[in-house]
């Protein structure tokens, strides 16, 4: 129990797909503009991810090595189209918010990254305590990004008003550029955040 | 003019790595080093025209009229990725000099959103095949523009004395962040 716990929470923090691996950042910028497409973005992706790694892992000892990378991009498309079709039909408005970036997901390096370097070598329970970890991970992440440009771009949050007329939204936060430069000093502090985290835990098993 | 429009459009106005974030995986990871970022530009740019080329054939020759549209997503990736590596078993047979330059970054390009995407939005767009030629040789003009400038920065870089949690990744989003903004003064250029 113990160690599902530990593949599914380093997917948060330590091995934060974003903030720490920097994998698949398009989406990261791209949709983040508002907390609600962020937050469907991630949602998307934690589904395909974990799916993606349980047909992995059940399917790892019938696969040829040899094909097994065109393999799993085929298993991710499948399942990429689902979503597309799915949130077509139930949310028409928010898959033309996401557009490209929705099927965009397929190539997604961190999906791949995770079925190459553990689903393909474990059982199916961790491969799904992985896949959600790391998929968790970037669900946070986008939404924090997106609830920041949100707020200091708009003064909302998910649609709604938080901030005042008296607040004279700089449009930069909303463009690409204030994007870029946001994720570069969360980057940053992220990291700060991880390394005080270490530091913590050090002491705490000298001790 | 038309075509002029549009191909400038995409080198600049449109930058697709700083306007629609497309790419960046290569964009951060290639960009430490001038050489290596002006290859890899041109290999996107090859490798894009072509399988915009044979995306664009696939999609209205059989796609369309077969009404399988649906599963457009999953034909393109798969063809670009065994169009990438036939292109690498071409090149390593025929010219070893040129596989030598481009081999490694001809699998890094295999599955990437920036080469997947141009024929996507050329196909939802119902451009024309000459069109979305056009298109994808300035999508990759540009992104070859984008990084090109961010190497050139980055090694520059290398000199700066950067705050210790902002090194690597971090303080190249914030570069790129200001060519960005450098980039918004072309918006106004072509309407």
């Amino acid at each position: 129990m113990n160690s599902l716990w530990s593949e599914f929470k380093k997917g948060i923090i330590a091995e934060n797909p974003i903030f720490v691996l920097a994998l698949s950042l398009c989406p990261a910028l791209a949709v983040t503009s508002s907390a609600t497409t962020s937050l469907t973005m991630g949602l998307s992706v934690m589904f395909v991810i974990t799916m993606n790694n349980c047909v992995v892992s059940l399917i790892r000892n019938v696969v040829n090595p040899k094909v097994r990378v065109p393999v799993y991009i085929t298993s991710i498309a499948t399942i990429v189209t689902v979503v597309q079709l799915a949130l077509q039909a139930y949310a028409p408005a928010l898959y033309d918010a996401l557009g490209i970036y929705l099927a965009l997901i397929v190539v997604f390096a961190i999906i791949l990254a995770r079925a190459e370097s553990f689903a393909s070598k474990h059982t199916l329970i961790p491969s799904f305590f992985d896949g959600l970890g790391m998929g968790v991970g970037f669900c946070v992440a986008l939404v924090i990004i997106g609830v920041l440009r949100e707020l200091f771009g708009a003064g909302s949050i998910f649609g709604v008003k938080l901030l005042g007329d008296w607040y004279n939204a700089p449009l930069i936060m909303i463009l690409p550029a204030g994007g870029f430069m946001l994720i570069g000093y969360l980057i940053g502090g992220w990291k700060m955040l991880v390394q005080h985290m270490e530091k913590k835990e050090a002491e705490r098993s000298e001790a | 003019m038309e075509y002029f429009t549009l191909f400038m459009g995409a080198v600049v106005v449109n930058n697709f790595v700083l306007t629609k974030f497309l790419g960046l995986c290569i964009f951060f990871g290639v960009s430490k080093n001038l050489s290596a970022s002006a290859g890899m530009g041109i290999a996107v740019t090859a490798v894009m025209v072509m399988s915009s080329a044979l995306a664009w054939l696939i999609y209205n020759f059989i796609l369309l009229p077969f009404g399988l549209t649906f599963m457009t997503t999953a034909v393109f990736v798969l063809l670009i990725a065994s169009f990438v590596q036939l292109l690498e078993m071409v090149i390593k047979k025929y010219s070893p000099a040129l596989y030598n330059m481009w081999g490694i970054y001809l699998l890094l390009i295999a599955t990437n959103c920036i080469v997947l995407s141009i024929p996507l939005i050329n196909v939802e767009s119902s451009y024309g095949f000459l069109y979305s030629l056009v298109n994808a040789v300035g999508s990759g003009l540009g992104f070859a523009l984008a990084i090109v400038l961010m190497a050139s920065c980055r090694e520059k870089l290398r000199l700066a004395d950067v705050p210790k949690p902002l090194e690597g990744i971090g303080i190249a989003f914030i570069i790129a962040g200001m060519l960005a903004l450098s980039f918004l003064g072309f918006s106004g250029m072509i309407g």
